[in-house]
């Protein structure tokens, strides 16, 4: 699995990754976490706020720093599909 | 399996081999179910605490608080009087007790006012996502364009480091060059934090004048650099973007009246978290001018009949970096030493819209030109508000 946080090097997209890695880890998921800090990068998810976060290449949540259970949400769905 | 098994008996005190055994043992249980009282205890005093889930609950919580917070907040200056005057053992009269009463009175009422009010502003921005606003301005005419994104600017939720996809999203969606711009003016300079810093400080009307004008400032920048035809000077990468097309935004789901409580909620702890020790900081150094600078000190320099107060305000406003929450109580102190209120309207604009920073961030997608244009559109039109205030003021 591979989860993407958009930004470019704010304090909340630092958070973001940090419950990602969190997430991750309780769930026990193999995931690749990367920073994505290139605007034209992070255009490509058409993002008007971020932090974003992107699992497996689609954009689930933008603009704010999801709770830990949210993004454990998220990952849970994406090993489902 | 009565201990039959060592392992099995260890922790328990069913087979115990001597005295000494059984009473560890004995000890070990009640320990247990001391800890287990503790954990339940505390997690009842979690649950009783935790906010409710359903609105009901909520809407509840919400008016005892209100009702908390506007009884305390009319005690606030008796507070401050009785802890300078009785605990302190200061003279209210004298240059300290007055600093100290001033900085006890004005941080707790400042720090109020701005809970309250990210709060309901905060609910109020869950009906305001960015794609949203996008969606109104995609399309829209110049001079009405305009308005309407300073106004959305003051309501949008913006942070200054989501400024870069904001500008090419909005420009991706087809809205004007110069009417992006009405927005990126208006979103920090018309903020929650510094209106309700204004009013609380120096009251409604000027907290009133400072929104309509900076609105004005935001509304009449961006049809100005709208009308200079700036286009080709957005870095060339953006525009073949622009080409692109604009699809792909996540899905907008309603949020219910529940979870907008919870985004003002969200919104007060993670906005007044930040803040706040600018809030202090600010009040500090205006408290420290409140006891210590005579007053009419200030009138020869920056009082309104120093013209040339108004530009040196604007150009020390732009390497200075500060969000509103630190500047407005300096404001606050100036004013009060005979600064005149164009000239410190125009240092705060200049503070909160101009900045160095900014600019290194928009140069990423602007060339230099336009930054230029954008630094000198800005910066003359909050010139003009400082000098018309000093003039009928």
């Amino acid at each position: 699995m591979k989860i993407e946080v958009l930004g470019m090097g704010c304090a909340k997209c630092k958070k973001l990754a940090a419950v990602a890695a969190q997430a991750v880890q309780e769930l026990g998921v193999e995931a690749e976490i990367v920073k994505v800090e290139a605007v034209k990068e992070i255009m490509k998810y058409n993002v008007l706020s971020t932090p974003g976060l992107v699992v497996d290449g689609q954009l689930k949540a933008a603009g704010r720093v999801p709770s830990l259970d949210e993004v454990k949400g998220f990952v849970k769905q994406a090993q489902g599909a | 399996m009565q201990g039959s098994d060592p392992k099995d008996a260890a922790p328990c005190a069913c087979a115990p081999k001597t005295v000494r055994e059984a009473r560890e043992a004995l000890r070990a249980e009640r320990e247990k179910v001391h800890k287990a009282q503790a954990e339940a205890r505390a997690q009842r005093v979690a649950e009783a605490l935790a906010p409710p889930a359903n609105l009901p609950g909520k809407l509840g919580l919400l008016f005892a608080v209100l009702i908390i917070w506007w009884n305390l907040y009319q005690m606030l200056p008796g507070i401050a009087r009785f802890a300078t005057q009785s605990l302190l053992g200061l003279d209210l009269a004298s240059r300290l007790g007055s600093s100290v009463e001033f900085f006890l009175y004005d941080t707790p009422k400042v720090l109020m006012l701005l809970a309250l009010v990210v709060f309901g502003v905060g609910v109020i921005r869950s009906f305001f996502t960015p794609e949203r606003t996008r969606r109104l301005l995609a399309g829209k005419s110049e001079a009405l364009g305009n308005m309407l994104a300073a106004l959305l600017g003051t309501v949008t939720p913006f942070c200054s480091c989501s400024a870069v996809p904001l500008f090419l999203g909005f420009l991706n969606a087809g809205v004007p060059l110069g009417v992006t711009f009405s927005f990126l003016i208006a979103a920090p300079m018309v903020n929650e934090i510094a209106v309700v810093l204004l009013y609380g400080l120096l009251g409604w009307k000027v907290a009133a004048l400072y929104m309509a004008t900076g609105l004005a400032v935001a509304m009449v920048a961006g049809f100005v650099i709208g009308r200079l035809k700036m286009e080709r000077h957005v870095e060339d990468w953006v525009q073949a973007l622009r080409a692109g097309d604009a699809q792909g935004a996540q899905p907008q789901e309603e949020l219910s009246w529940a979870e907008r409580l919870n985004a003002g909620a969200h919104a007060t702890r993670d906005i007044v978290g930040k803040v706040w020790l600018w809030v202090v900081l600010g009040i500090a150094v205006g408290a420290g001018i409140h006891g210590y600078v005579p007053e009419g000190m200030l009138a020869s320099i920056m009082g309104r009949d120093a013209w040339w107060s108004v530009p040196a305000a604007v150009l020390l406003g732009i390497p200075m970096y500060s969000n509103a929450a630190g500047i407005v109580p300096v404001v606050h102190a100036l004013l009060e030493k005979g600064a005149a209120l164009g000239t410190v309207l125009a240092f705060m604009m200049s503070v909160i819209a101009l900045s160095l920073p900014e600019a290194v961030i928009l140069r990423k997608v602007l060339k230099p030109r336009l930054i230029a244009v954008f630094f000198g559109v800005v910066g003359g039109g909050i010139l003009l508000v400082g000098f018309l205030f000093n003039a009928i003021w």
